[in-house]
């Protein structure tokens, strides 16, 4: 570890946390429908929108209408996406002539984008046509990202008001988020990055002849456009197989940063939004607070962990740390800071191959995944995730002093706790429940490329990625198999919606409930003891479950490793 | 649930044909327009031919070039499709090694590269990004002390003085963004390039 390092991670907090404020302020004029400096241009645009589809911009909806219109949009976006994978072939767009997905591959990728999971089972510059990739993608990282946006917002919308009947619009919710927060800001992002090096062309791959007379085929692309959505949706699904380890998705350190910056841009603004929505800046400031205590924590042992590197390769006489499957321009720092950002916020993308982390440097971005992705989070996922372990939080307080918990004014009663365990309990059972159906068939146990501790954890990291909705994978494993691209679109599917279902009862529920005053009795949810509390109650309510699996695999394999031992495949 | 379908089926539609359609064609055109170069891919010209682009790292084999990292890239066995076979830097398919650090194949293969390096140049110790594989397999850089530590085999094949071949890798160091971000590297492709026209070949 090196001062420069912590320089850089200084650096990048203070910037996530300047951006807050400004963007969550223009945020929150979108979602309660107010001007915006974009309206003269985008005003137009989505009111002819609106007419067409014949939606009442006014017209409100009742929780299970607004689910109901979410899903009901996802099963024709799924629909939509799974055909022109098996169709790309002889459609247009596709220099390089890649040929149609097959059935189970394009189920998982169809799914994995729907999900915002945007897990890689493809490889994207030897599976995917250019049409494919602009068509099928990078739309579905925009309205993936959308529709998690206006969930969070319905729910806050839940907090906010008092004995209500409808928790707004998703039709209108999801427009006003494409078209004036995601667009603008990609379209801004794709020059920056195409200045920086990222290619944005709809030619084939170029043949170049090497200074050595080898041929070399240099895979490019409209690859910037999609850089820039799949990190601010934190969507996180590659053109390229190697992701943002890829020159071309991630050509500088200066690219790398601002990949960073946007993954954590929008999930932290929400939490201002929140605030400013419930009328209290304070408590999105305090939920804010509980992700940073944890984000630092897991940041602080990916680094270390990183740069103390591996014992059995130092003891080959090697020192500055583990490079293997990391860049050399990011750097220990630029890939350990990444890979704790980009599994904290449900974004997935990669600059390092994870697979070839420390045993305890790949078990932090695990543990991230596997506290829900509330660390910030995916976007409006990460908000809609941490306000549920809030309702815990308040039961939890309420219990300890035996008075019925109220949370800004609402009474946190039996209905909506249940719904806040339903949505937690989940991800175990999607996490666990399929590592250990993988570890027990052949078809499962076929996939690890490692032998030992790790060939588990690959498995574990796999399906803890793909129900947490994030993405990113140990890469060894060999997941593009019937067993896998089915069990892992399984769980993204489940991941995301028994969370989202639960999640919009609660939002439902608590904006029938009349607001009650605050008296000396009510707990206080914007100080240091709050903050605290919902720390504790994530670390053990979230993360213990994982913890005898994490034993099973990271722990023993760091065990292992310490004392120099080896596995082969096969031995 | 059907009065759902008439705005789910428009907005989809209208919205996929706006970011999926008219947002990255647009932006090809204007990022075209504005960096034709970095949108077309960095590539590099010589003599009207490509020879690479400066942003993909390439395979270096000869001892007459500074060599990059090891690549874990891989093609399809031209023998029998279904198998693939190890081929550095392939750029038409990125990837890492996926070792994990207790693998028992990336602890001999790197024990292999520490003493080929060693060999190489004794009494030096060896950069870990010289015997370790990339994230994409297409490392473009290498760190300074890489560059370095090639430099006496370098100057020995190409009949340069170390001090000449040192100062043309000094000259290539690119420091960190701003002072603060990344860390510093040297591109191979372009100290190649570099030290072909120094040559005079």
């Amino acid at each position: 570890m090196t001062i420069n390092g912590w320089i850089q991670i200084a650096l990048f907090c203070a910037i996530v946390l300047a951006l807050a404020r400004p963007l969550g302020g223009y945020m929150t004029r979108v979602f309660t429908g107010e001007r915006t400096l974009l309206s003269p241009v985008l005003g137009p645009v989505e009111r002819g929108l609106y007419r067409v589809a014949g939606i009442d911009a006014a017209q409100e909806q009742h929780w299970l209408s607004y689910a109901l219109a979410m899903l009901a949009f996802h099963g024709l976006g799924f629909l939509a996406l799974y055909a022109l994978l098996r169709v790309q072939a002889v459609l247009p767009f596709n220099p390089d002539g890649q040929s149609a997905v097959a059935p189970d591959l394009a189920f998982n990728t169809a799914t994995s984008f729907v999900t915002n999971t945007n897990w890689q089972s493809y490889g994207g510059e030897t599976t995917l046509s250019y049409l494919t990739q602009m068509l099928g993608l990078t739309h579905q990282n925009f309205l993936s990202a959308a529709t998690g946006i206006a969930l969070a917002v319905a729910l806050v919308r839940g907090f906010s008001r008092a004995s209500a009947k409808t928790v707004g619009s998703f039709w209108v919710d999801l427009t006003r988020t494409t078209l004036y927060v995601l667009l603008p800001l990609c379209m801004a992002l794709t020059l920056f990055y195409v200045w920086q090096g990222i290619p944005q062309t709809l030619g084939g791959a170029v043949e170049a002849t090497t200074l050595e007379g080898a041929r070399q085929t240099i895979a490019v692309g409209p690859v910037a456009s999609q850089v820039a959505i799949k990190m601010l949706g934190t969507n996180g699904g590659g053109f390229f197989n190697a992701n943002a380890a890829h020159p071309f998705e991630n050509p500088t350190a200066l690219s790398n940063f601002v990949q960073m910056v946007t993954i954590f841009a929008l999930g932290a603004a929400m939490t201002n939004v929140f605030g400013r929505m419930v009328g209290d800046e304070r408590q999105g400031w305090a939920i804010l607070a509980a992700m940073s205590v944890l984000f630092l924590a897991g940041t602080a042992v990916v680094y270390w962990a990183e740069s103390a590197g591996s014992p059995v390769l130092n003891s080959l006489g090697l020192a500055g740390g583990n490079m293997e499957g990391k860049e050399v321009r990011f750097g220990i720092l630029g890939s350990a800071l990444f890979a704790a950002i980009t599994t904290a916020a449900s974004c997935g993308a990669v600059n390092a191959m994870h697979d070839s982390f420390t045993a305890l440097g790949g078990m932090i971005p695990m543990i991230n995944m596997q506290l829900g992705e509330i660390i910030v989070g995916g976007v409006g996922a990460g908000l809609y995730g941490i306000l549920v372990f809030v309702i815990v939080t308040i039961f939890v307080a309420g219990l300890m002093v035996g008075r019925t918990p109220e949370y800004l004014g609402k009474k946190i009663e039996g209905r909506e706790v249940k719904m806040a365990m339903l949505a937690i309990l989940c991800l175990p059972l999607m996490m666990l429940g399929f590592t250990a159906l993988a570890t027990v068939v052949a078809a499962g146990l076929a996939g690890p490329a490692n032998a030992g501790p790790h060939g588990f954890s690959e498995i574990l990291y796999a399906f803890t990625s793909a129900a947490a909705n994030n993405g990113s994978a140990f890469g060894g494993l060999t997941a593009n198999t019937a067993f896998y691209n089915t069990t892992l679109g399984l769980g993204m599917l489940f991941g995301r919606f028994f969370v989202i279902v639960p999640a919009l009862a609660i939002a439902g529920s608590l904006a029938a409930k009349k607001t009650v005053p605050a008296s000396v009795g009510t707990f206080p949810t914007h100080g240091g003891l709050f903050v605290g509390l919902l720390v504790g109650v994530i670390l053990i309510v979230g993360g213990l479950t994982f913890f005898p699996a994490l034993a099973l695999g990271p722990i023993v394999e760091h065990l292992a490793g310490g004392l120099g031992q080896t596995f082969a495949v096969g031995g | 649930m059907l009065n759902q379908l008439r705005p789910a089926l428009v907005l989809l539609t209208a919205l996929t044909a706006i970011t999926g359609l008219a947002y990255p064609l647009a932006m090809t055109g204007l990022a075209g327009a504005v960096f034709p170069t970095q949108a077309a891919g960095s590539l590099i010209e010589r003599g009207g031919k490509v020879v690479g682009s400066g942003l993909i790292g390439q395979s270096f084999t000869s001892d007459r070039y500074f060599q990059g990292r090891p690549s874990a890239t891989s093609a399809a066995d031209p023998a029998d499709a279904t198998k693939t076979v190890p081929a550095p830097y392939n750029a038409a398919n990125s990837s890492g090694s996926n070792l994990g650090p207790t693998s028992a194949a990336l602890a001999e293969r790197v024990k292999a590269d520490v003493a080929a390096r060693r060999a190489e140049n004794p009494g030096q110790p060896v950069p870990v990004d010289l015997v370790t594989t990339s994230g994409s397999g297409l490392d473009p850089d290498i760190s300074p002390e890489a560059a370095l530590f090639q430099v006496p085999r370098i100057a020995k094949t190409r009949g340069l003085s170390e001090d000449r071949v040192r100062a043309l890798v000094e000259a290539r160091v690119q420091g960190r963004v701003l002072g603060i971000l990344g860390e510093p590297r040297v591109n191979v492709l372009a100290l190649n390039l570099a030290l072909d026209e120094q040559a005079g070949t």
